[in-house]
């Protein structure tokens, strides 16, 4: 009982990590030139200010706690394999949430390296 | 008659030639992948080769992340975050997503070459799946929404 909550913890707080990046980054991206030497600070600085960021990273951190806590009561091999389903599920919530654009071949892709990654945990 | 434009008009993101804002997206996308393995990497060192006895005092935590290894991987790790975020604006999640996944194939490498463990066929298998994944992916355009880069 235990691991599968923690297995919706992992999937559901990494998923809502990363459509929340998603959006917000798409509404508000930086720009190349940010990424000079001299412009890093100031870019560092805005993004620590936006709210969606700091929710964002507060998921990314219950996920990896819960992934530790998943980790104690189950094997690597299902702990693995069963989180990279979350690609497939983002996915469809790319779709859904975030209007992408998901052709057949991205479909094929996402659902053949989620497949490759739970082989590469047994 | 020739007419020229009266006032200079900034550049349109459509104006922005596609293969120079693909190349950023690469480079980047590359960059991430560096960070995340290398980053991990650095981490499992640190934390196999640490020294540093972990109970339930946070001093001995406190010095774990000041080990030179450790110290590397988070910092290696706060750079992937950063460009990840920052990729996010660039490109589609469910481009992101799959194209990074070549970071497990080069850790999975990395551990093997490190470690000299034993490669499965289930490991090959899983290797050349993420690979026909990514070459899947990486043929659609990475960007469908309507922000690019400038």
């Amino acid at each position: 009982m235990i691991r599968w909550l923690m297995v919706g913890i992992v999937v559901g707080s990494t998923v809502l990590a990363d459509l929340l990046q998603s959006h917000e980054m798409k509404r508000n991206s930086v720009a190349a030139e940010d990424l000079r030497p001299g412009r890093l600070g100031g870019m560092l600085r805005g993004l620590a200010r936006r709210v969606p960021l700091i929710v964002a990273v507060f998921f990314m951190a219950i996920s990896f706690f819960a992934f530790m806590k998943l980790l104690s009561v189950a094997a690597l091999s299902f702990a693995v394999p069963v989180s990279a389903a979350s690609v497939v599920l983002e996915t469809v919530l790319a779709k859904l949430v975030l209007k992408e654009t998901v052709t057949g071949l991205r479909w094929s892709g996402a659902l053949c390296v989620a497949c490759g990654v739970a082989l590469l945990a047994m | 008659m020739s007419v020229g434009r009266a006032v200079a008009d900034p550049i349109q993101p459509q104006q922005i030639p596609h293969r120079r804002i693909d190349v950023k997206t690469k480079v980047l996308t590359a960059f991430v992948v560096l960070t995340n393995v290398l980053g991990n990497f650095a981490m499992s060192w640190g934390m196999k080769h640490q020294a540093v006895e972990l109970g339930v005092s946070p001093l001995a935590y406190i010095r774990l992340i000041f080990s030179p290894w450790v110290f590397i991987g988070t910092s290696l790790l706060v750079l992937w975050l950063l460009s990840r975020m920052t990729l996010l604006g660039w490109a589609d999640l469910s481009y992101v997503l799959p194209v990074t996944s070549i970071g497990y194939v080069i850790i999975e490498f990395l551990g093997r070459y490190f470690l000299g463990e034993q490669v499965s066929w289930q490991h090959w298998a899983g290797t050349v799946l993420i690979m026909i994944g990514i070459s899947l992916v990486g043929l659609t355009s990475a960007n469908t929404t309507q922000q690019e880069p400038s």
